[in-house]
């Protein structure tokens, strides 16, 4: 069945999140949300956390619960994005150019500069990849890649899934490492499109497309969930009527 | 006693140089009362937002009601960016106190408490520290070695909000909009706006009393039938998908603003909005 990048995305989250247990996913992150929904279709004791959900959202303590939550290490896997990530995996989500009048602004940096110290399994999630977006250094810094020995920090990336490729990120170098290419990408337009350097796996593969019952699921219930928070996204990409 | 009293009463509470806490989108927002703030040209508003804000805040920034702004970020969700909120920060016309969510949350937890300050993990070696110089990092006094970030309490003078339901007491039903409740703890005045009053106490029943703001933190409430409109109100009504697409269309440009203000604001379908 052939398959939109929106969708290898989806299968691709949900096998990163294969051995966690709670993860929580932020604002604005339909295709995270969708990947986590579809990683407790397959193992069920998966806690999943959407915000803005009032289906798939148990928090009862208002805005404020799961941040703390995070600080107690009751949530393994969450997802940050950024209009800028740089090679030492700093992301800026407030905008571009000189603080504060800049000559783009984003939203801002929601729930990052703390859930980046605290959530240990942080995936990094960009639809975009170019030289604009993956830079050699952000303009602004949300919240740092990595931190001081003696700064309290049980949190932080692990990986960075773009529409083009998944790094790891190695915090002993500290910097990236291209672990696989989508189908139709090689490591050449991976490094031509990326604005920072980066490692390169021994045997980088390329990503698992989604199997045909995948796809059904994703354009079935998985779809119809993630509608209720994100009724655009499921409208127009993944053809749920909601 | 909290009185019922009407919108416009309401709304006089709120005086040019308030600062006010103001909900997110998906919470409970008292449009209806925004926007005859903004009618009544109110000015100098220094804005909270818990801990992110949208529609109204674009709208009171739009109309030239805010002078400074504490956020982790607004937006106006799956429709986009917030235009007048970008603009503003291109054009440097509101000050900005760049912020994070769980700040703001610990932040209003602090004056709730009463107390001064409250520390917060994480957000070190963020350029937040950099721009807010009212955040302290200092060490842990119960360890060594280890620092953490100070931040000081947040008192607005009003927080605003919508909700279901009220009583006739002046309690005010939240659910589990728990962050709500902080507003209302930590705000010197807290203002709703409320689809219903019943005659029977919301606290009478511990079912429904656990998600009720008592009415010694309620000090204004009134009575506006789709007031969240045209965002949602939980449990009652779906977000206004066709208006927000249009507003987000025309604020693009302040002509366009402007557009939607006098259709929707100063204009005759302000007053019958649905």
């Amino acid at each position: 069945m052939s398959y939109r990048i929106e969708e290898l995305l989806i299968v691709t989250i949900a096998d990163l999140l294969r051995e966690r247990s709670h993860v929580a996913v932020g604002a604005a992150s339909p295709i995270p949300g969708a990947g986590a929904l579809l990683a407790r279709e397959r193992s069920p004791a998966l806690r999943v956390s959407v915000l803005g959900s009032e289906q798939h959202n148990t928090f009862t303590e208002g805005g404020r619960e799961l941040f703390d939550c995070a600080a107690q290490g009751r949530i393994d896997a969450f997802f940050l994005g950024g209009a800028q990530i740089d090679g030492g995996a700093n992301i800026n989500l407030v905008g571009i150019g000189d603080y504060p009048a800049q000559s783009v602004r984003f939203p801002g940096s929601f729930g990052s500069a703390y859930l980046y110290f605290l959530v240990p399994n942080v995936i990094l999630f960009s639809l975009a990849h170019s030289q604009r977006n993956l830079v050699s250094k952000v303009d602004f810094v949300s919240a740092p890649g990595t931190s001081e020995e003696r700064i309290y920090r049980p949190g932080g990336p692990r990986v960075l899934l773009t529409s083009r490729c998944l790094f790891d990120f190695d915090q002993s170098l500290p910097g990236f490492r291209l672990r696989s290419v989508h189908p139709g990408e090689t490591i050449e337009t991976v490094t031509h499109n990326t604005g920072f350097e980066f490692d390169i796996a021994g045997d980088v593969d390329v990503t698992r497309i989604p199997t045909d019952g995948e796809l059904d699921l994703i354009r079935g219930s998985i779809g119809a969930a993630i509608g209720e928070t994100y009724p655009t996204f499921a409208r127009t990409v993944l053809g749920i009527r909601c | 006693m909290v009185e019922v009293v009407d919108l416009e009463t309401l709304v006089t509470r709120i005086e040019d140089g308030t600062s006010i806490a103001l909900p997110p989108d998906y919470s409970g927002c008292a449009m209806s009362a925004v926007r005859l703030l903004i009618e009544r040209g109110v000015t100098d508003l220094r804005v909270i937002t818990v801990p992110q804000g949208g529609l109204q805040v674009d709208l009171l920034i739009g109309a030239g009601c805010v002078s400074v702004l504490e956020s982790a970020a607004v937006t106006l969700g799956e429709h986009g960016l917030a235009p007048r909120f970008t603009d503003a920060m291109r054009t440097g016309s509101i000050h900005m106190r760049e912020s994070t969510c769980p700040a703001i949350h610990a932040g209003l937890q602090a004056a709730e408490k009463g107390l001064p300050f409250m520390p917060l993990r994480g957000i070190i070696g963020s350029d937040l520290v950099r721009y807010r110089p009212d955040w302290i990092v200092q060490d842990n006094p119960f360890a060594d070695d280890d620092p953490i970030v100070l931040l000081p309490a947040i008192r607005p003078d009003v927080a605003l909000f919508h909700a279901p339901l009220a009583d006739t007491d002046g309690n005010v039903w939240v659910g589990i909009r728990r962050e709500l409740m902080t507003m209302a703890h930590a705000a010197e005045t807290t203002l709703v706006t409320v689809e219903e009053v019943i005659s029977d106490s919301l606290l009478a029943d511990e079912r429904t009393a656990a998600g009720v703001i008592p009415s010694m933190y309620i000090h204004g409430i009134s009575v506006v039938e789709k007031g969240a409109w045209p965002v949602g109100l939980w449990g009652c009504y779906a977000a206004d998908h066709d208006n927000l697409q249009d507003y987000v269309r025309r604020a693009i440009t302040m002509e366009g603003f402007n557009e939607y203000l006098s259709v929707y604001v100063h204009g005759s379908a302000a007053a019958s909005t649905p």
